[in-house]
């Protein structure tokens, strides 16, 4: 069943990540994301990680991919010309890639002692003790300082995106003395 | 192959999430549009999130989950910045093609 499941999704991702390479539209390569993204969340609940793949859905591909299909919207992107693209990218880029790819693929599969995943796997041990316990109990008693300083982050990040975006030249001035 | 077994290697989620990384180099090497320039490197972003998890599964530590919610906060900020920085760009140059977007060409 868990292998069914994993090549039904495996596959799902890997095809909306071509897709992505391969539409010309910016506006269906951001649908074939958000395929990419779901199908990872599956994944992510299959290895254990029931939060992750909720926060999956809702930031991944609620959030960013709400803000990019907006931009995309609110620039009215059209179509990529085809242009030859830069020629050292061909020439190096490819081979490159292709060549750590198969690095990595080595490494993975001549490595020892990966287990294997199974459904009912958990994090831990202790009876009674869920993922999501385990996971909350360390963020929010280790790791609270960095917990709380992403908010902080945040808030940076949305003063930053409203002080580019703003139309007015002297109204940015403003919000960057703030 | 027996498609009704109960586990799967953990290996080839890694490899999984390698090809996924590989692809979104190979986009962010190819594409032509900033937005999906951009789109490249969150493929980027969700194929080093898998294997994070997959470590997190391997040894059974929680300290990989964590982390990926930490890269999915910072990616999300990073999204909010970048996509203002595409707006900036294309309000100064009138476009979202790469080639054109050259002032600090040599």
């Amino acid at each position: 069943m868990h292998l069914i499941l994993f090549l039904l999704f495996a596959g799902l991702c890997l095809a909306g990540a071509i897709n992505l390479l391969l539409q010309s539209h910016p506006i269906n390569s951001a649908l074939s994301l958000i395929v990419v993204m779901t199908s990872l969340a599956v994944l992510y609940l299959m290895l254990g990680a029931e939060f992750l793949a909720a926060a999956q859905v809702i930031v991944y591909a609620g959030a960013i991919m709400v803000l990019f299909t907006f931009v995309i919207m609110l620039l009215n992107a059209s179509r990529e010309e085809r242009t030859l693209g830069s020629k050292a990218a061909r020439r190096v880029g490819f081979p490159a890639v292709t060549a750590i790819l198969a690095v990595i693929a080595t490494v993975i599969l001549k490595a020892q002692g990966l287990g294997a995943a199974k459904l009912s796997d958990g994090l831990t041990d202790a009876k009674g003790a869920t993922n999501l316990e385990v996971l909350s109990t360390v963020l929010f008693t280790k790791l609270l300082l960095p917990f709380e300083v992403t908010s902080v982050l945040i808030l940076i990040a949305i003063l930053g995106a409203v002080a580019l975006a703003s139309h007015d030249g002297s109204k940015t001035e403003r919000t960057g003395e703030q | 192959m027996n498609l009704f077994a109960h586990e799967v290697p953990l290996s080839w989620y890694l490899i999984l999430s390698a090809i996924l990384f590989s692809l979104g180099v190979v986009g962010f090497l190819i594409k032509r549009n900033l937005i999906t320039v951009f789109m490249s490197i969150e493929l980027m972003l969700n194929g080093v999130n898998l294997s994070f998890v997959t470590f997190a599964q391997q040894w059974h530590e929680v300290k990989g989950q964590i982390f990926v919610f930490f890269v999915m906060m910072v990616a999300a900020a990073e999204a909010a910045v970048g996509l203002a920085i595409i707006i900036a760009v294309f309000r100064a140059r009138a476009t979202l093609a790469v080639d054109r977007i050259d002032l600090m060409k040599l």
